[in-house]
């Protein structure tokens, strides 16, 4: 039995390489994308404070809205890669009517109130969007326009460790898009007056306030922001897949990433995806069959739960402090 | 004018500690049991008796345990529905092994398993706080839910997966399986919720109760008062879990009849935890309020367009359903973050200076 849980594994890997690898790929791809979710997480957080359960929900939404556009246009006879790339525009408007109804209409009456009541708001929200967004596109499954948005599909094969890896080239496309918007992100923050003015935002919403920066507007700006990568996220898991409401559940793979990496750090949201990812595919690739299969659904949140154990505020988090 | 309590004067130490001090509150709850014991039962149909009034009590037993939790320890838990499975599946387990035993002893029996699979996945809580707490139950919500699918010894190894109610006696009444009455299942479920409400009550007003929300308000000070974490948060997960874990036991048994592995799944945690804070966290009669919003609005807006006659498609309404619910979880976080246990004591306050409000 310890041989089995110990050992066994290890000497599967060693006897194997090319399916370690194939796996740890698999794994690191499936980590950018729930990075890319927490990371919107973590927007949300650093500036109000609100643990935004919607962000999956918006993932789900913005997609859907991206392929209902291109399917009216493509009615009326408008389709290719200009009509996918005004449905983008389009998508990136409505994420921004979306961000300020919110600050609008939720935010800006419940400020002050205690996490927890936000936190529940935004529960409201995401039934509020999953009822719309049933209603205005059906609940069937729809097929991402990945083609149409120059998104690459097939695999690449490469011979390596005396075996053959396949990459998919959408995976590809994923790792290297999240990593262009997680450094234009870091640009943004560090260099432009907003970014500064974001960051100043989550350090202190008194002092923020005192200098002159208007919390309302940051907050329309950082839900857009999360808006935009909420869509990123959904074209990229719609191309993998199918667009439909079942990636909902892809939100809750992300929480936790955000726990292991802290509420508070974007490269925590980072490198935390990318433990939860590898770490749920080995698990479940090679101590999964001990335990009858299926441990994918738990395990990220067992890897999370003991990383907290060691650090209760995430990898990367602010330090809580406590006085009386 | 009605509600007023001058001139009634507490004159044992007992009197001022009661838990209903005011004679109008125990005349009101006096009639509450009797519309519920005998009016509901002899006047309600079916569809009111088995789909919305067991549902509701059954729901509001559950709110119940996750308000200890919550609303009166600040422990933040969304594995509140694996913890209702672990009930309703140790529950199946103990009256398919010993059938003989009376299944209200094996219901009651079942809350123990919750509350130490609870004490389990309440360890945590001593080093890990707030929304960190939140996701680290998380864990348990997903690894019991993987559980109950994949170690076929809890379900008798039904090919089916589900775990069917076995029909049970009372007294030589059946109360549950398919034979049993909706009025008998909801005797049995109005009894079991009116004395585990009482107990719960007694806890919380009693030194215990007191304990659990000095770590609420913060738990380092209310250490440096001398009050010992561990066994505070612990025994806060094990009532909770306790409460959690009878109340699985009985919808299985006497809600639903049968119930798969995803019945237990996460919705019916964050459904709870609604209840909860729309019905006002740390109120007992709160999480009837929650309860009964959350349960019986969705039933009557669907019923709603059939009622008026407007032609309306029934995923039309579901999805309406959807929307409306959401916006109004909104609306009364806007109105009143306190939740509707807060609105019952203002409009209690208003009536007892009625009609001088001054």
């Amino acid at each position: 039995m310890l041989y089995n849980i110990f050992i066994d594994p290890f000497v599967q890997m060693a006897q194997m390489p090319d399916l370690l690898v194939q796996t740890l790929w698999e794994g690191l791809v499936s980590g950018v994308l729930y990075a890319l979710i927490a990371l919107g997480f973590v927007l949300i957080f650093k500036a109000s404070g609100v643990f935004n359960f919607a962000q999956g929900i918006m993932v789900v939404f913005s997609a859907l809205t991206l392929v209902g556009f291109y399917e009216k246009f493509s009615a009326y006879g408008f389709s290719g890669h200009t009509a996918a790339f005004v449905a983008l525009i389009l998508t990136a408007g409505v994420m921004f009517v979306l961000a300020m109804l919110i600050e609008r209409v939720v935010l800006r009456p419940l400020v002050n109130q205690p996490d927890i009541i936000l936190f529940m708001a935004t529960f409201g929200i995401t039934y509020m969007l999953i009822g719309f967004g049933e209603m205005v596109f059906g609940g069937d499954p729809k097929q991402m326009i990945a083609s149409e948005l120059f998104l690459p599909s097939g695999s690449v094969d490469v011979e390596m460790l005396g075996g053959m890896v396949s990459f998919q080239k959408i995976d590809i496309a994923a790792a290297v898009i999240a990593s262009v918007m997680i450094a234009g992100l870091a640009l943004f923050f560090q260099k432009t007056r907003i970014g500064r003015a974001l960051r100043a935002v989550a350090d202190s919403h008194k002092a923020a306030l005192s200098v002159g920066i208007s919390l309302n507007q940051i907050w329309v700006i950082v839900w857009f922001a999360a808006g935009l990568v909420a869509l990123v996220t959904g074209i990229m898991w719609g191309a993998r897949s199918d667009v439909s409401f079942a990636l909902e559940i892809v939100a809750l793979k992300a929480l936790p990433v955000l726990v292991l990496g802290g509420l508070t750090s974007v490269p925590g949201a980072i490198v935390g995806g990318l433990i939860i990812g590898i770490g749920e595919k080995l698990g479940e690739f090679y101590w999964g069959p001990l335990l009858g299969g299926g441990i994918e659904s738990w395990f990220a949140y067992a890897i999370a739960l003991l990383f907290l154990l060691y650090r209760p505020q995430g990898l990367f988090g602010d330090k809580i402090i406590e006085r009386i | 004018m009605f509600y007023r309590e001058t001139g009634q004067f507490k004159q044992s130490y007992a009197a001022d500690q009661a838990v209903f001090p005011i004679l109008q509150d125990r005349i009101g709850l006096a009639i509450i049991l009797l519309v519920a014991f005998v009016v509901v039962p002899l006047f309600g149909n079916e569809f009111l008796l088995a789909s919305v009034m067991v549902p509701f009590l059954i729901l509001s037993l559950g709110a119940i345990g996750i308000n200890i939790l919550v609303g009166y320890t600040g422990l933040l838990s969304l594995g509140s529905a694996a913890f209702m499975g672990v009930g309703a599946y140790s529950a199946y387990k103990l009256s398919t092994i010993f059938p003989g035993v009376n299944i209200l002893v094996w219901i009651l029996c079942s809350g123990f398993f919750a509350a130490g699979v609870g004490v389990l996945f309440g360890l945590p809580s001593l080093r890990i706080k707030g929304f960190y707490l939140a996701v680290a139950t998380l864990a348990a919500q997903f690894f019991l839910q993987w559980c109950f699918v994949r170690i076929s010894w809890l379900y008798n190894d039904n090919p089916s997966g589900a775990i069917e109610v076995p029909a049970r006696t009372l007294f030589g009444i059946a109360i549950t399986g398919p034979s049993a009455t909706p009025v008998t299942r909801y005797l049995v479920v109005l009894a079991i919720v009116v004395v585990m409400t009482l107990l719960a009550s007694n806890i919380v007003h009693g030194r215990i109760g007191r304990t659990w929300m000095a770590v609420r308000d913060m738990d380092i000070a209310a250490q440096l008062m001398g009050i010992r974490l561990l066994p505070a948060k612990l025994l806060a997960f094990a009532v909770s879990s306790f409460y959690c874990g009878v109340s699985g036991a009985l919808m299985v048994f006497l809600w639903l009849g049968a119930a798969e592995p995803s019945a237990f799944d996460i919705k019916l945690s964050f459904l709870l935890l609604f209840m909860v804070i729309i019905g006002g966290l740390g109120s007992m009669i709160g999480s009837f309020f929650g309860a009964a919003l959350i349960h019986i609005l969705p039933i009557v807006i669907r019923m709603l367009p059939e009622a008026l006659g407007l032609p309306i498609a029934a995923a039309t309404v579901e999805h309406l359903t959807y929307l409306i619910v959401g916006g109004l979880i909104i609306f009364f976080l806007i109105v009143e973050p306190h939740g509707l246990a807060r609105l019952w004591q203002i409009a209690k306050q208003k009536l007892r200076v009625w009609p001088f409000p001054y």
